[in-house]
């Protein structure tokens, strides 16, 4: 098509992996720039391939001295939960007590701190990872798939976070801010539902036909934006923001009439349950069960990775976030990348939306669509926008989300906490300059890992 | 870097002349469709004053049919006007205005038409201006921010830590004024380390304002639950600011009570609204903070302190957001609760692109969103037949209408969002 030369040479001329490089959040390698401003953000362009050597000791030595993006993550993970772990403490009125008669009893404070904070996270350990007492339950007589009951959770808990990830990383990297897949998942819910209640299908067609839908409800209202935005030159942030409020609204009304959406004989804002047949099926069974659900953010996540690094159409997204100007005037049409772009990150939200409603047991209602937007929004930046690094950065905050509610259940520590550390774990890896200064790693070969960008690309 | 940094003209799809003519005959259509012959018959009849109010203005009658038909003939007639003749930026603003205002009355008018309750236009506008605080300081803060080239999607978390750290303080020492300047630091606090990362550590500022909105509602969202909840009597017993009324303004009728008779948290509102306008476009200060926020390598060139300036900025545009959120406890209801902000700051975020960056642009902004919001609400208790989520999604359709068919394209300060670090 009306391509830059550039295109053709993309992968060819690439050092390739030889192996998996020490990084694991290493990004897929990325095809070279084209004519990119020297301000373009990382985000919307991908940083440059850099070479990749074998896995020696040297290596991975050089890699945690320098401060690689897996070492920088992995300290930002220990220097968030240092500080979640302070805020439980500070707050805990049984340790605070404890210190304040410090002089006359100073190993009880101690001792009060470490398990304030010790029952904290290992509730959340073992309502995110595995409890080491199912292990030795198994042995008695116990079931063998409870040991994996808390792996499914933070399966369950990623898969909706992936997928909205993933709609805010693919407009990312066309160089738009997707605030608005709150919204998109809103459009999504409304026809997944509404399919899944008054369609009746064999089993399998049923789920499948919701699944499309939901996609297709998501789109619209993302194509919606875009198509906005690529006619009228409007900004998208104010687009989506004010989209988002028009769909809850949207949502409430219509599950506000029996004639639409409400369940029969209900007064609460609630639609009906979806028919068994749409629903998505859990596979290896009760209880350790891993959704279809997360089989299709996966797929949606390697699709995406396709789509950005290995087509056509992807190189057209990714020079467009570069440099809007330099993609017009290598002929590409910017107007239609913008609404592709956003037709696409809507029915990524959409597809979350599948998953939460045809994946668990209870009904639409009008809060369901959660913070699932948002957290997207999180999960995109500290995957890098990368596909690969939204299924990591989903799962770590699936288990974090799994195992906050554990630990408030537990240990009576508000799952806030969670959101604290999940905040604090993005604005840590977001500045790389600040873990290097704190650990004293010297300073790399490599380019830093996140530059600027502006309200323009 | 001059070439490539330039804002990249965007082919438009559709010519913006007739872009906005077709806006304007299409609510021109609706004024007279839509509202006039579906009026019910019968006149319109608007409050002008306050119930029990001293003063008392008598109410104004409308026939409501007959009124939305003038009104959308002045829409189409200047819909054909804008079409046919190029007219001047001052007069194109101006025909905006006259053409939004026409719909708005016969939208109030085929809503008070018929109802034996009059629609009360001082009660709306009273409530349009209290219920535009937040957005106004929000949206406020953001341009103080955005000036000096640094990016503030960060205004959703000052608002909410702002809120949470007025009624904390205003709680625990009983003393609401201490609220205030409490909450106004919690907000320059996020200020500060949004500065820090943003400018210091060179954080893609995008990121960091999305962060630092999802902090706050963690630690709001943890104290609340840990501290404020289990101590409400010392940490949330709901103090209030009271009314005040300035002594010769608050008796006009009418102007008295909507702007004169509130309290002080509207009159800091109007404070800053001058401050931030007038320094920033009438000052040499404001030359020096717009200069760093267009060409930060000019403004060092000529011995501007630009990471200081940015420092300030933010700072400063934190404090304003924060004295926002005091409103939303101190201010309002007294009490704090999770996510009190519920979404404010990103709309203060929209007044601000919509406002084009500008302060004045802004309070226009989000004045006009204060106002649809309190609209939806006084059309639901006037029984319209149109059903209250509908309602609820007006002011939100209305931004949508308004940025894509008559505002369009807008520019950033240049080096909006690009940190600057010294050759």
């Amino acid at each position: 098509m009306n391509e830059p030369p550039a295109a053709g040479q993309g992968p060819a001329t690439e050092p390739r992996p030889a192996e998996p490089g020490p990084a694991v959040t290493e990004p897929p390698p990325a095809a070279p720039e084209p004519a990119a401003p020297v301000s373009a953000t990382s985000l919307a362009a991908g940083s440059p391939p850099r070479a990749r050597q074998p896995l020696t000791g040297r290596a991975i030595i050089q890699a945690i001295t320098e401060g690689s993006p897996a070492v920088i993550t992995i300290l930002a993970i220990f220097i968030a939960l240092i500080v979640g772990a302070l805020l439980i403490v500070l707050s805990d009125p049984v340790v605070l007590r404890a210190w304040a008669s410090f002089s006359y009893a100073p190993g009880t404070a101690l001792s009060d701190t470490w398990n304030s904070i010790s029952s904290a996270y290992s509730a959340l350990f073992e309502g995110a990872i595995f409890s080491p007492g199912t292990i030795g339950a198994a042995f008695h007589g116990g079931s063998i798939a409870a040991i994996f009951y808390p792996l499914s959770l933070t399966a369950f808990e990623a898969t909706p976070l992936i997928l909205t990830g993933l709609s805010v990383a693919v407009a990312f990297r066309a160089g738009m801010f997707n605030i608005g897949a709150a919204g998109q998942w809103v459009g999504g819910a409304l026809v997944a539902t509404w399919l899944g209640v008054g369609l009746h299908l064999p089993i399998v067609i049923h789920a499948i036909v919701c699944v499309i839908g939901a996609f297709i409800g998501g789109a619209i209202v993302g194509w919606i934006v875009g198509e906005l935005k690529a006619r009228t030159g409007a900004h998208e942030v104010i687009l989506t923001i004010m989209l988002n409020y028009v769909m809850y609204n949207l949502l409430s009304y219509l599950l506000s009439r029996q004639s639409l959406l409400q369940a029969p004989h209900q007064t609460n804002l609630v639609a009906p349950n979806i028919a068994s047949s749409a629903a998505l099926p859990h596979v290896g069974g009760p209880p350790p069960q891993v959704g279809v659900g997360f089989l299709i953010a996966l797929a949606a996540a390697a699709g995406v990775w396709w789509l950005l690094s290995r087509s056509t159409l992807g190189f057209q997204f990714r020079t467009v976030g570069a440099s809007p100007s330099a993609a017009r005037s290598a002929g590409m049409r910017v107007e239609r990348v913008w609404v592709l772009a956003f037709l696409l990150a809507g029915g990524l939200a959409g597809l979350s939306a599948a998953t939460i409603v045809q994946g668990q047991s209870q009904p639409l209602t009008f809060n369901s669509y959660g913070t699932y937007g948002f957290d997207g929004i999180t999960v995109a930046l500290l995957g890098r926008a990368r596909p690969l690094g939204v299924v990591l950065a989903g799962l770590l905050f699936g288990a974090l989300n799994g195992g906050g509610t554990l630990m408030e259940a537990a240990t009576g520590v508000p799952s806030d906490v969670v959101d604290v550390i999940k905040g604090l774990i993005v604005l840590f890896v977001a500045a790389p300059p600040l873990i290097r200064l704190l650990f004293r790693l010297r300073r790399g070969g490599g380019p830093e890992a996140v530059a600027a960008k502006g309200w323009t690309p | 870097m001059t070439a490539l940094t330039a804002p990249v003209r965007v082919a438009v799809g559709v010519n913006r002349r007739y872009l906005a003519a077709g806006t304007f005959a299409v609510l021109g259509v609706a004024d007279i469709v839509l509202f006039g012959s579906f009026a019910h018959p019968g006149d319109a009849v608007f409050a002008l004053s306050l119930p029990g109010a001293t003063p008392h203005v008598p109410s104004i009658r409308v026939p409501a049919a007959t009124a939305c038909y003038v009104f959308g003939a002045i829409s189409i007639g200047l819909a054909v006007l804008r079409a046919t003749t190029e007219l001047s930026r001052r007069l194109k603003r101006l025909t905006i205005a006259v053409v939004l205002l026409c719909f708005l009355l016969s939208l109030l008018c085929w809503a008070a038409a018929g109802n034996s309750l009059p629609l009360n236009v001082v009660d709306l506008l009273q409530g349009t201006m209290t219920a535009s605080i937040p957005l106004i300081l929000g949206a406020l803060a953001g341009c103080m921010c955005e000036r000096s080239g640094v990016i503030n999607i960060a205004i959703e978390g000052q608002l909410l830590f702002g809120a949470f750290t007025g009624a904390a303080v205003a709680s625990a020492l009983g003393v609401t004024w201490l609220g205030l300047i409490g909450g106004s630091l919690a907000g320059g606090l996020l200020g500060l380390i949004l500065a820090m990362f943003a400018i210091s550590f060179l954080v893609d500022q995008i990121i960091l304002g999305v962060v630092l909105n999802v902090l706050a509602a963690g630690l709001t969202g943890y104290l609340y639950d840990r501290i404020m909840q289990p101590y409400a009597s010392t940490f949330n017993a709901g103090n209030t600011f009271g009314t005040i009324k300035i002594p010769v303004l608050g008796n006009i009728p009418i102007i008295g009570p909507v702007f004169f008779d509130s309290n002080i948290l509207l009159y800091i509102t109007y404070a800053l609204i001058i401050l931030v306008q007038v320094g920033l476009f009438s000052t040499r200060w404001g030359l020096r903070v717009r200069a760093v926020g267009e060409h930060p390598t000019a403004a060092d060139t000529v011995g501007i302190r630009v990471q200081w300036t940015r420092y300030r900025n933010v700072i400063l545009g934190g404090m304003i957001a924060g004295i926002g959120g005091v409103y939303l406890t101190v201010g309002a209801v007294g009490f704090f609760n999770k996510d009190i902000s519920s979404g404010f700051g990103y709309i203060a975020l929209a007044a601000m692109i919509f406002g084009r960056w500008t302060p004045l642009g802004s309070v226009a902004a989000a004045l006009l969103f204060g106002f649809s919001t309190q609209l939806s609400a006084a059309l639901g208790i006037l029984s319209v037949p149109v059903p209250s989520f509908i309602l609820l999604m007006v002011p939100y359709v209305a931004t949508i209408i308004a940025v894509a068919g008559l505002v369009g394209r807008v520019r950033p300060p240049a080096a909006d969002g690009r940190p600057y670090v010294k050759a």
